[in-house]
């Protein structure tokens, strides 16, 4: 037990002089849980979030917003690809880790619960989804954990790409025609409080935090990070000739902040809770792929078993 | 050449006509498979596969953009790579039959891309030497993304042949099931001749994709049908599956509802 608190202590001091920590080092077990959960849910989202844009993908409105869309979607996977690793440094393998997301047991960020009915979406998400998970990857970037915070660095770049990108889409609809601008306007009302709870849980509600800030795995909590975003994009709207949906929304010269109206945290509880319109939709799509490639998988792992056997009788003994 | 109703719809061409429609050959295939194969986004077998072939979808967009870039130079009249795409209906796309044929399973995909990606890997080898400048140039650039989809696809059919029980009857029935759709790839057409030197006919790559698909379906354990077999006509022309009017039909749906707007 002794030696335990002091191994504890140590680690925490190798955190505070701002070392990352390695796979092969010890660690906490609920630093190393909590890890495996937060960058396999945050794998799962960008797996997840696949499924609103790709559903735009065969319709896109020009040759060159078709192309760009699906650029994205396949950095998307490719995100998803470098957590999954990141996290299988942790000792958890990406089978199990997709078993969790299919179970229930592991979460994805609730903004894929919401549906995308219109080519506006496209635009908003990657203005405000992919604005606000930068607001949050920036932070990761410096977390401690050394595997995670190199894939950030990567996935950061790309993501702050698709945030123009998706910021020029929707600045193209707002300089558009009226029914455009319109589109634009419709999707911004819709996409505006759901981003804000990305952010999750206000401060005082937020059971994980503080242990995270002080592994240093999180350096800004959820309302400094959300106000970040506010800060940020408010003039953007105002720059589009765009309302923001928040009847509240006010500059506060004495904070140095805008202030904002309350958010609706049942509805967000709701979808977390698996009641959005779309948490079935997700995990029944990611199911049917994942059953529907079955047969191809084992006839990939038969096909490299044989492979091998072959080479090895080909291959005459030392 | 199968369909003796294609006489109704065959017609003379001068050389600036056969060489507009042979670039609609080359185009419209790149942009309807394409467009076929970006629907395996987010639904692949294994997710370094969903990346794979979103690749090979981003490969056919972008050099059906090319293609286009070069038709609507050469139609004048305010065309642009969009208005091609999206403002034609299917009696004017010229793909071949093969890639408007359903994704299905993902061998049925793969049979389909593995078919065309090797008549595609000799026509773009052959259009590097060809005497038509702009196509010469896109042909280069196409050729190194064109050889990677023929052999990912390849070694995906020899994979699948060669991988269980299973895999081996699906992908032999994929490969039986979209052979009568090949033939249609080597069919002479009356632009063929009117281009004669500079550009190469389309026929002249059926040795060389019988010796390949040959190839590789031996590796695969598989069966080669017959290219003597009865073969579907009518995509060059004009006339289509029933396919292709819903693949135009998502793909034009919001361009076409708001014809006045730029996205």
């Amino acid at each position: 037990m002794g030696t335990n608190v002091s191994l504890e202590d140590k680690f925490q001091a190798y955190v505070d002089a701002e070392n990352k920590v390695e796979p092969k080092d010890w660690m906490p077990e609920k630093y190393r849980r909590t890890l495996i959960r937060q960058i396999s849910q945050h794998a799962h989202s960008e797996i997840i979030g696949m499924q609103p844009e790709a559903n735009w993908i065969t319709r896109a409105p020009s040759l060159r917003a078709k192309l760009i869309l699906l650029a994205k979607v396949q950095d998307e996977a490719g995100h998803g690809l470098y957590l999954y690793s990141a996290a299988e440094t942790l000792g958890e393998p990406r089978e199990k880790m997709i078993a969790d997301l299919q179970s229930g047991k592991a979460k994805y960020s609730s903004i894929f619960n919401y549906p995308t009915p219109s080519w506006a979406d496209m635009g908003t998400i990657g203005w405000l989804v992919d604005g606000a998970a930068i607001q949050n990857q920036v932070m990761l970037t410096r977390t401690s954990y050394g595997p995670y915070a190199r894939a950030m660095v990567k996935i950061c770049k790309e993501e702050s790409f698709h945030q123009r990108q998706g910021y020029e889409i929707v600045m193209k609809l707002a300089q558009g025609t009226p029914e455009q601008r319109s589109m634009a306007q419709e999707s911004l009302n819709r996409w505006w409080w759901p981003s804000l709870m990305m952010f999750g849980p206000s401060d005082d509600n937020s059971p994980n935090s503080e242990q995270s800030m002080q592994w240093k795995i999180k350096r800004k909590s959820n309302d400094t990070l959300r106000q970040e975003f506010i800060d940020k994009t408010v003039p953007q709207a105002e720059y589009l000739g765009l309302t923001i949906p928040d009847a509240d929304l006010k500059w506060n010269p004495e904070r140095g902040h805008y202030d904002f109206g309350e958010i609706d945290w049942s509805e967000f509880y709701e979808v977390i809770k698996g009641n959005g319109p779309c948490n079935k939709e997700r995990i029944a799509h990611h199911k049917k792929a994942h059953e529907d490639g079955a047969w191809v998988r084992e006839a990939a792992n038969a096909y490299a078993k044989k492979q091998s056997a072959r080479k090895a009788k080909d291959t005459p003994a030392a | 050449m199968a369909g003796g109703w294609l006489n109704s719809v065959k017609r003379d061409f001068t050389k600036e006509e056969a060489l507009k429609e042979y670039l609609y050959f080359l185009a419209d295939d790149s942009l309807i498979l394409g467009q076929q194969l970006s629907k395996w986004c987010s639904n692949g077998p294994v997710l370094e596969q969903d990346i794979a072939i979103i690749n090979t979808a981003l490969d056919h967009i972008g050099r059906a953009r090319l293609l286009y870039q070069e038709l609507a130079r050469l139609e004048g009249n305010g065309a642009t790579e969009d208005t091609l795409a999206y403002f034609r209906d299917h009696l004017n796309f010229k793909n071949a039959l093969l890639v408007e044929q359903p994704n299905g399973h993902w061998g049925d995909t793969i049979a389909r891309s593995f078919l065309i990606d090797t008549f595609n890997f000799y026509l773009y080898d052959s259009l590097r030497n060809c005497k038509v400048d702009s196509i010469k140039a896109i042909a280069e650039k196409a050729i190194k993304e064109i050889s990677y989809q023929a052999q990912w696809s390849a070694e995906w059919v020899v994979r699948l042949g060669d991988g269980t029980e299973e895999s081996h009857a699906k992908i032999q029935e994929s490969i039986d099931n979209l052979w009568m759709w090949s033939g249609e790839l080597f069919e002479n057409h009356p632009v063929f001749e009117v281009l004669n030197d500079d550009l190469p006919s389309f026929v002249s790559i059926k040795e060389q994709w019988i010796k390949k698909v040959g190839q590789v379906l031996k590796m695969g354990t598989l069966i080669m049908p017959s290219p003597e077999l009865w073969m579907q006509t009518g995509g060059r022309y004009g006339i289509h599956s029933s396919q292709l009017g819903f693949i135009l039909g998502e793909m034009q749906s919001l361009a076409r509802s708001y014809p006045n707007a730029s996205w």
